[in-house]
């Protein structure tokens, strides 16, 4: 039986130096929290930090855990950027977890995809695209997951009002045509 | 997109399109798959979610963070005390509040009651699907006990809403610890009943083994967690990884199997009932009296009765419950990403807060979500039958898939 992965506080330190040596300037935030931290870049930067933390061989940040999007249109304190795409992943080597927080424009919200190195990214990365509207370049199948096919809008955009677009009583009643009216068949 | 050609070349090699759910007995929910079939074989599967879209992600967002507990309910409807205690340690966590002793030590027992609860039902499920139908009466008969347990703690059977931030509803009620070593002793027997029946039975054995097979490297790449990555010999849980609640005094074991494969995925959930057993009676050994709620009446919501006879308690009743500025529960501004052990992996919250009463966003990393894309790679090539019990071993819940 393989013993359990166990969260190691005193590996955290190991990635914060590998990840600044590597990264250094491109980095434009890092917060540590206790028990994962979390590194803010660009979106064009992204793809390569994640495939960096996956590949090199002492981090080894295999596990996938989870691909999500925040959407600061209402934030207080806005970031530079309206929306942050967070991966999570974690490494079974170091036993620690990390975030990557890439941040993607709103005049043109496109990012890498990383359904390549995660497989576990393509669904993520749908969702995303479903209820942010963000375009995840290279990926596979990118179609709307939850929503129908032909939905109109992105639902978890800050601008995307609560009550959707009405209810009931706020769409087009059409009736049927009654038959004296009914144009004749083309027969 | 249809064509009359592709249709011709498809019929020459008796290639047939095959559509199962979303409305269908054996597809737990509203899952829908799509398939090419040719004679027995799956060639080709598609799968389509989103059936039970609800938007709770949306909703969250304008619902105060004690709102936001009924939600969570509705996420993975058969274990949902196991939700509502995910995001309260979650949001307990980014305000940095530790409840006390005697709250965290409920917490842990209803955690794995829940467990052992929804573990039942799945279990049950996956014998029944494949034709033995009297293994989830008796898994059923186990779960409505301790459906009676968990309406004599939380008043309801299905929609708990039992935590608070910085506590719980109620307290358990008189006699809680002899129901539920009474239910453990018959829930031991159960589990013997079902290593009998089906560990060495020669359909079951012949219908699970080898079927359905998930490699520990499709575990990490597609981010599988709980029991599916534990029967691919991956010893991933929350509960050993980062012990939250009470789970660093407890002594128990994470049960791995090598095989990936429908079997394996059967007997770690057993296994993990027996080890949830073990986890309980510990549990109830350090119920002390105290306090069940977080001490600072600035952040916690006094106790009902409280709020009934005195005017201090219910002011403070008001100023967590009102909206506005200078009411409510307001977290500093800033994320966190809080995760724990659900009954089907690993359950996260990634929390973004802009220092008001609601939270910003609110991210669930639900486990079936995750879990459920690798399905078509285990069904291509496999027999159509084999459908049913890939699927019943997965556990698919649509509540957390579709949210």
């Amino acid at each position: 039986m393989p013993s359990p992965i166990v969260f190691d506080a005193s590996r955290l330190a190991v990635v914060e130096e590998k990840v600044k040596a590597r990264f250094g300037d491109r980095l434009l935030a890092h917060i540590p929290h206790p028990y994962y931290h979390q590194f803010t870049v660009d979106a064009q930067d992204a793809k390569g930090l994640v495939a960096f933390l996956r590949d090199d061989a002492e981090l080894a940040f295999s596990y996938f855990i989870d691909l999500t999007c925040a959407d600061y249109l209402k934030f207080p304190d806005r970031p530079s950027e309206r929306f942050a795409v967070v991966t999570t992943l974690l490494s079974p080597k170091l036993g620690v977890k990390v975030q990557v927080k890439a941040m993607v424009s709103e005049q043109d919200p496109r990012i890498d995809s990383i359904a390549d190195l995660f497989a576990g990214a393509n669904w993520t990365e749908r969702e995303v695209f479903d209820l942010y509207g963000i375009e995840f370049t290279g990926h596979p199948n990118l179609q709307r997951i939850l929503m129908p096919d032909d939905y109109d809008g992105h639902p978890l955009r800050k601008d995307y009002p609560l009550r959707g677009r009405g209810e009931r009583g706020n769409f087009p009643v059409y009736h049927a045509v009654p038959m004296d009216k009914a144009p004749n068949r083309p027969d | 997109m249809y064509s009359y050609e592709q249709e011709v070349v498809e019929q020459a090699d008796n290639i047939v399109h095959m559509n199962v759910g979303p409305s269908h007995p054996a597809m737990h929910g509203t899952l829908r798959v799509k398939m090419q079939v040719k004679g027995e074989r799956v060639i080709k599967c598609d799968q389509e979610i989103g059936f039970l879209h609800t938007g709770f992600e949306k909703l969250g967002e304008n619902r105060s963070y004690n709102q936001f507990v009924t939600l969570s309910d509705r996420l993975n409807y058969f274990s949902p005390l196991n939700n509502n205690i995910g995001f309260t340690v979650a949001v307990e966590e980014m305000l940095g509040i530790e409840p006390p002793r005697r709250c965290q030590v409920i917490r842990t027992i209803l955690c794995e009651l829940s467990r052992l609860a929804d573990h039942s039902l799945c279990v049950g499920a996956l014998a029944m699907d494949l034709g033995a139908f009297s293994s989830i009466l008796w898994t059923f008969v186990e779960r409505e006990k301790l459906y009676d347990v968990f309406e004599a703690v939380t008043g309801t059977r299905l929609t708990t809403s039992y935590t608070r931030v910085g506590g719980i509803a109620f307290d358990v009620p008189e006699g809680f610890e002899q129901r539920v070593t009474a239910i453990l002793d018959s829930m031991d027997r159960t589990l013997g009943v079902l290593r009998d029946s089906f560990y060495k039975n020669r359909i079951f054995i012949d219908r699970t083994q080898g079927i359905g097979v998930i490699t520990p490297e499709d575990v990490l790449a597609y981010g599988i967690t709980g029991p599916m990555a534990r029967a691919s010999n991956v010893a991933y849980d929350m509960r050993k990884f980062r012990p939250y609640l009470i789970y660093r005094e407890l002594d128990f074991q994470v049960p791995t199997y090598a095989e990936g494969d429908c079997m394996a995925r059967f007997k770690v959930r057993i296994d993990e009932m027996a080890e949830s057993i073990k986890l309980v009676r510990q549990g109830l050994k350090l119920l002390e009296p105290g306090p069940i709620q977080y001490q600072d009446q600035k952040r916690t919501l006094p106790d009902k009765v409280s709020t009934y006879r005195d005017m201090e308690s219910l002011i403070h009743h008001f100023k967590i419950i009102m909206p506005g500025e200078e009411h409510g529960l307001h977290p500093a501004v800033g994320e966190y990403y809080g995760s724990t052990e659900a009954p089907n992996g690993e359950l996260g919250f990634f929390l973004v807060s802009d220092g008001s009463g609601n939270p910003y966003r609110v991210r669930i990393r639900p486990p079936s979500f995750i879990n459920y894309p690798v399905f078509p790679k285990l069904l291509e090539g496999a027999m159509l039958a084999d459908l049913v019990a890939i699927l019943a071993s997965f556990n698919v819940i649509a509540g957390e898939l579709d949210r």
